[in-house]
């Protein structure tokens, strides 16, 4: 007996064509609820339609909206069914996404069905010392990837004596290839929304924020409808006192996921960060104590407060307990967002979660254009934030990106670069020059141009652009090009002294191959090629060629492709 | 969200000055000379400093967008599943680069630093809906349903 069928209709989903699905199921199925939840994170199995059934669920996935198609899920058929029984299923903990894509994402009792609130409920009946003291023993540290220890960041905040004090949300994920923070937003709004009034609570806060970027939309709806129906049940007066809950969106700029240039930004200034100290937890959002946390950071707080910091410290390594989310990404069989428990390695997740072929995986890279790539050499490192750090990476908010081995290193580091080079607020000179004179050197490098002495340019700027910076994008924008030269040194090397791309992915140092043993005379190449590349007689002109890989894409027996410089067709 | 309506229902409060940007951003598509006197004086700061605001934040536009905008990806996964040869075939399709507009107005083009959903990369979105696994086929035939749409709107 069916209950009610769910359909995933969370960014990743819509982008897949839930909207479709959900459309015609509403349409076809007249006696069933078809409801719409988030995401459970098997973003390459979009879109996902989950079977509430009397004995349990059934979950299919790439659904179509199809009469077949929803026929055989009607009858509960094994049919493109999700395979739960791999290593992607359950090699995770469902911890903090426990309910994600489970719950209607906007209905408060259904949360509340789920336990939600409880740990809001078991809050009000502490004392708020306790609750800091309950944290600092879970040992929870900021996932917005610092990694500070949150019970001590509001240990400072409930010291303060003020008639006003502030706690905001970073929910500014502006770091391209991480998408955790959107995920919990839009498939646990209300759990995020309980970690902040636990939050208030434990410090004394007047009044929450929640700083979310606009390119969220969904994400910021759905918390928008979870703010009004907390508010509606009362869930925000604390004892005595009323909080009010604000929502900020941000405008585009990546350094205000940076504390104090997202305090200026709530302010209504442009999102420039200052010296600390003061930090904010001393002077903060209009001058007042604030404390800012990220969003995975708040979803964790109610399963502390549930089980005790004790037993959540359980789970993990000694310096990083409980678990991170990870968007994982890139060249693997299933990417999409995973939870795993700390102190798993880098190869459990890119193999055994991620589904990558062993051999075809070149580096991850982590912390995207704060953090650093890690060779395939280190993949047993565990993932805590320590052990990251000593090789040259770090934690970061949880974006990862699974890089092949047809992927080239520098042209990775050239591409992280540009971005944070354009992101530079330009307050510091090392951030806003240094940054600019080390992505000249690898856009020469990438573009065939470059030498020695711009690698030994690299190596010595870096350095100084980390000490000469005063917030966190200037001090980490070097990080993906000196862990790019510390693991991949040789690649550089290649493209300066050999004029040659490894990877063939340096459109100036490939040349483009037909090999006329494949070549079927189709002459599409010949009519589609934009600059008239390709003569009547099958040769690509690498003198005319632009490498925009149209013909490659076009040809239908793979006969074209990029070779070596030198090594084209002339 | 936004939670008010118009610039008059809004705080004066400082604090609410990007909001008012992003209301206004939201109802023309872009900044005006007329809208920065406005908000400035609501807020009681100089222009220049509403300028500087606007010119800070890459979310807010001094000039008008075509009629659909198009945020092209180049998030890493996008990137390094081949953005960059998706905008070379959407410019060379459009004839614009990013940050341009064309001169019939229908299209805006944008690179974005990532758009969420990098599963599907490489991504683009246009006005708002996102369209996933581009390959150069797939990225033109979507540019051209879009401009028959518009002309058959005509």
């Amino acid at each position: 007996m069916i209950k009610r069928i769910k359909v995933g209709t969370a960014s990743c989903g819509v982008a897949s064509g839930a909207r479709e699905v959900l459309a015609f199921f509403k349409h076809r199925i007249g006696d069933i609820p078809v409801v719409e939840v988030g995401c459970i994170g098997h973003c390459y199995a979009e879109p996902l339609v989950e079977v509430e059934t009397d004995s349990g669920v059934v979950r299919y996935a790439n659904v179509k909206p199809e009469e077949g198609f929803l026929e055989k899920i009607l009858n509960l058929e094994d049919f493109s069914r999700l395979n739960e029984d791999t290593p992607r299923h359950k090699r995770q903990e469902f911890r903090v996404t426990r309910l994600a894509g489970r719950i209607v994402p906007t209905s408060l009792e259904e949360y509340r069905e789920h336990g939600g609130y409880a740990a809001l409920s078991k809050a009000l009946g502490m004392d708020p010392a306790a609750i800091v003291e309950e944290v600092k023993t879970s040992k929870l540290r900021g996932r917005g990837g610092a990694g500070f220890p949150t019970g001590l960041k509001w240990s400072f905040l409930a010291g303060k004596d003020s008639a006003e004090k502030f706690i905001i949300c970073n929910a500014d994920e502006g770091d391209p290839g991480a998408f955790m923070d959107r995920m919990l937003l839009e498939s646990v709004p209300h759990q995020v929304l309980e970690g902040m009034l636990i939050g208030a609570i434990a410090t004394g806060a007047t009044s929450l924020f929640i700083y979310c970027r606009a390119e969220y939309p969904l994400a910021l709806r759905n918390f928008g409808i979870a703010v009004e129906q907390m508010v509606g049940a009362g869930l925000n007066r604390l004892g005595g006192r009323t909080v009010e809950v604000r929502i900020k969106e941000g405008a585009g700029a990546f350094v205000c996921g940076e504390e104090t240039a997202m305090i200026h930004s709530l302010e209504g200034q442009r999102g420039t960060p200052h010296f600390r100290p003061p930090y904010p937890t001393d002077v903060g959002f209009k001058g007042h104590p604030t404390a800012i946390n990220n969003v995975e950071t708040f979803a964790n707080i109610p399963l502390v407060i549930n089980e005790g910091g004790a037993r959540y410290a359980l789970l993990g390594t000694a310096g990083s307990t409980g678990t991170k989310l990870f968007a994982l990404a890139g060249d693997l069989a299933y990417p999409g967002l995973v939870e795993v428990p700390m102190g798993i390695t880098i190869g459990e997740i890119v193999f055994d979660i991620g589904g990558a072929e062993p051999g075809s995986v070149k580096a991850v890279q982590i912390g995207g254009p704060s953090g650093g790539c890690i060779p395939v050499e280190h993949f047993d490192v565990p993932v805590d934030y320590d052990s990251l750090r000593d090789l040259g990476a770090i934690m970061g908010s949880g974006g990862l990106i699974v890089i092949g081995a047809n992927r080239c290193m520098v042209e990775t580091a050239r591409y992280f670069l540009d971005f944070t080079a354009r992101e530079s607020c330009g307050k510091c000179t090392f951030c806003r020059v240094g940054n600019t004179r080390m992505l000249e050197a690898l856009t020469r490098i990438t573009r065939g141009g470059g030498t020695e002495a711009d690698v030994d340019l690299l190596e010595d700027l870096g350095p100084k652009v980390i000490a000469g910076s005063l917030c966190g994008l200037g001090q980490t924008a070097p990080n993906p090009v000196l862990s790019t030269l510390r693991f991949f040194k040789d690649e550089y090397l290649v493209h300066v002294v050999d004029r040659q791309c490894p990877a063939l992915e340096c459109s100036a140092l490939v040349d483009v191959k037909l090999d006329t043993e494949t070549c079927i005379e189709c002459g599409v190449c010949v009519k589609k090629c934009p600059v008239g590349a390709v003569s009547t007689d099958y040769v690509i002109h690498n003198e005319l060629c632009t490498r925009c890989n149209t013909c490659i894409e076009l040809c239908p027996v793979d006969a074209i492709a990029r070779v070596k410089r030198g090594e084209g067709d002339g | 969200m936004p939670e008010h309506a118009t610039l008059e229902s809004l705080d004066s409060d400082r604090s609410y000055l990007i909001q008012a940007l992003q209301l206004e951003q939201g109802t023309g598509g872009f900044i005006s000379d007329e809208a920065i006197r406005r908000i400035a004086a609501h807020f009681s700061v100089p222009p220049v400093e509403v300028e500087g605001i606007v010119s800070f934040y890459a979310q807010f536009k001094r000039v008008k967008p075509g009629a659909y905008v198009i945020y092209l990806c180049d998030g890493t996964a996008c990137h390094i599943k081949g953005a960059t040869l998706v905008l070379g075939w959407v410019t060379e399709e459009l004839g614009i680069a990013p940050g341009q507009t064309d001169a019939e107005g229908l299209f805006s083009l944008e690179t974005v630093a990532c758009l969420g959903c990098c599963s599907l990369a490489p991504v683009m979105s246009i006005n708002g809906t996102a369209y996933g696994n581009l390959d150069r086929k797939s990225a033109i035939r979507i540019l051209k349903r879009y401009r028959k749409e518009e002309t058959a709107d005509d």
